[in-house]
């Protein structure tokens, strides 16, 4: 396949290329994270018990990336590589331990600890992994209106708004009335969106939104996040799975060593020669429809990852 | 095939029973206290003919073999009757519900107050784990829960009745006051240091338990996830954890009944308080088979009762346990 490339693909600032949805309203990114860097501290497995001597371990380091308006960013890596952290910095909700470092921009302001948490449920939603992350004592409609509404009239407002959610994405009514354990895969992903879009957000993080479903099954379900980016809304779509990032995605950031290695559009993988990154091109190379070409001796040490990636 | 839970749980108590029964006088008949010598006291018994203390044995029946007296003890207590107690010299049933009513109350306060200080401790600690909060609690729970019961009740007369005189140095009403001047107030003033006492020694472990728990809640994915959406620990803790909670704190608070019972007997001999606990030590010490195993039987009836309230109430408060029935170690 040899489709047109477009300029704008090409073209590269910011660190990255863009996509035929990317836009930039206003003149700057929806999320801008720059020369990001996570790092924990703790006991050195290495040194003598009974010395306590304290490393630091660099989880992330020197990550930027970049959301536009109307579009899913998808960052690929191999699963355990750290991928979940830039979710949590984007959120600001680090572990007591970790030292960030770098800005994180949001709708063209400078963001701090304290403005990304009141961005959480404000601005900026998550969409989580599984039904592990509802209560399991507490009815699912009660869990979708959740705990932020400053009055009765608000709380009211918002059972309303989740009725009118719940009908628009195919949930019977009863599932209010059901407990996480009750739910179906299918509607636990559902109930989870709901749990982000109650917020009306701008940015939705989604992390390993499909776990355990095949290709198709995957695009389907991702489908609502397609949507919501259509209608003006950004997703950042933190995934495992390269095939159904290139379905999904507007654009793709490779992620690997703690770090992305290249940020570029979709169409990009339509070629190797339009990929930056050697390790991008690996990437390419081991797809199943490029033969699952892994060359070692082309490209180093890549082989191991991309083998672990796919 | 399987039983309904009712008739499986009646099953249960029985070999409970029957089980708890035969050991008790299993360990009273082999104690080397002899219960004519202790009953008749030291000097009558030397003094005694040897003929009388045959006689004795036989109206005891301390000469029948272990198996003819339990078989006798039990044919009875299957008709209601759970013999004579030697020390008190009176139906050990009469003596078991005089001594418990004082007792239960007791117990009954600490273990109230055990479970709501423990758990509100411990939901603190876990709350602000690692901060000044936590550690000042956590530094307590560890020195109470090393402080033996008895050393506490000492410690507590020597300074809130002896120095202070603020309560009674023991009893259960005031000494010289006949039954029927008694009021309840002066019963509740006397319950009220020995009920801390009690009371304090279970709290280390349900504040150290409870504060685990919350730090495994706060912890957890749901958690995050309610973070995520703009919630703060304290609402976190509010509308996720104290239901999360319940069943840990359930679990505990009836396995703490065994263990309240335990301290009650060191907590009663220590303040002379008159009840279930000072009994059984009395009726260890005496021989007094009939009332021990009373004891034994009503405290293990107690604790079943315990374990059956945390299975009812796990199938209420957890709507995963519909049908299913928890075990409480």
């Amino acid at each position: 396949m040899s489709p047109k490339i477009a300029h704008h693909a090409a073209e590269k600032h910011h660190h990255h290329t863009h996509a035929t949805g990317s836009r930039h309203p206003g003149g700057h990114h929806l999320l801008a994270v720059e020369h990001l860097g996570v790092s924990f501290t703790m006991y050195d497995p290495a040194a003598p018990f009974f010395s306590g001597t304290r490393m630091v371990s660099r989880a992330i380091r020197d990550l930027s990336i970049s959301v536009h308006v109307g579009e899913v960013l998808a960052v690929v890596g191999a699963s355990g590589s750290g991928k979940t952290l830039l979710a949590d910095a984007v959120l600001g909700l680090n572990e007591s331990n970790a030292l960030v470092t770098g800005s994180i921009w949001f709708d063209g302001a400078p963001q701090d600890a304290a403005s990304l948490a009141r961005l959480r449920g404000n601005g900026i939603a998550l969409v989580p992994q599984s039904v592990a992350h509802l209560d399991p004592l507490m009815r699912v409609g009660d869990q979708i209106v959740g705990f932020t509404a400053r009055s009765r009239a608000e709380k009211h407002a918002r059972r309303e708004r989740m009725r009118e959610l719940m009908g628009a994405y195919g949930l019977d009514a009863s599932v209010e009335r059901l407990y996480p354990h009750e739910l179906s895969g299918g509607m636990a992903r559902r109930v989870l969106l709901l749990c982000a879009l109650m917020d009306d957000p701008r940015l939705i993080v989604a992390d390993e939104p499909t776990p355990g479903l095949d290709l198709d099954r995957a695009v389907q379900a991702l489908g609502d996040l397609r949507a919501f980016a259509n209608q003006g809304g950004g997703v950042l779509l933190i995934t495992h799975d390269m095939e159904l990032a290139l379905r999904v995605a507007d654009r793709v950031a490779v992620f690997r060593n703690g770090t992305v290695v290249e940020e570029t559009a979709v169409e990009n993988f339509a070629r190797p020669e339009l990929l930056e990154h050697p390790f991008s091109r690996a990437l390419w190379r081991a797809m199943p429809e490029h033969d699952f070409d892994v060359p070692a001796a082309r490209e180093g040490g890549a082989q191991k990852t991309v083998g672990s990636m796919l | 095939m399987r039983f309904p839970v009712a008739l499986r749980g009646l099953v249960r108590f029985a070999v409970l029973m029957a089980a708890v029964s035969v050991v008790t006088f299993w360990l009273v008949s082999s104690s080397p206290i002899d219960p004519v010598q202790a009953n008749v006291g030291q000097a009558a018994y030397a003094g005694m003919s040897a003929a009388k203390r045959a006689q004795l044995e036989a109206f005891w029946g301390s000469d029948l073999s272990f198996w003819e007296r339990y078989l006798g003890w039990a044919s009875c207590a299957l008709t209601g009757d759970l013999g004579t107690s030697l020390r008190f010299n009176a139906p050990v049933t009469e003596v078991i519900a005089n001594r418990a009513a004082g007792s239960l109350a007791l117990m009954a306060c600490a273990w109230v107050l055990s479970g709501v200080l423990g758990c509100v401790l411990g939901i603190v600690a876990g709350a602000c784990s690692g901060r000044m909060p936590d550690r000042v609690i956590r530094g307590c729970a560890y020195v109470l829960s090393a402080t033996p019961t008895f050393w506490l009740g000492l410690v507590a007369l020597m300074v809130f009745s002896v120095f202070l005189g603020w309560f009674p140095a023991g009893f259960s009403v005031p000494i010289g006051m006949s039954a029927s001047e008694v009021t309840l107030a002066d019963r509740a003033y006397h319950l009220v240091l020995p009920a801390l006492v009690l009371s304090i020694t279970g709290v280390a472990n349900i504040a150290l338990h409870t504060r685990e728990k919350t730090v495994d809640v706060l912890a957890s994915d749901y958690a995050r996830f309610a973070r995520a959406r703009g919630e703060r620990t304290a609402g976190i803790v509010l509308h996720h954890g104290l239901r999360n909670l319940m069943l840990p704190a359930l679990t505990l608070q009836c396995a703490s009944i065994s263990e309240i019972f335990g301290g009650s007997v060191l907590v009663e001999q220590v303040f002379s308080y008159p009840g279930l606990g000072q009994a059984a030590v009395t009726a260890g010490l005496g021989g007094d088979a009939p009332l021990l195993v009373g004891i034994a039987l009503a405290s293990a009836a107690l604790v079943f009762a315990g374990n059956l309230l945390a299975n009812v109430l796990y199938g209420v408060v957890d709507p995963r346990m519909k049908g299913a029935t928890a075990h409480v170690a």
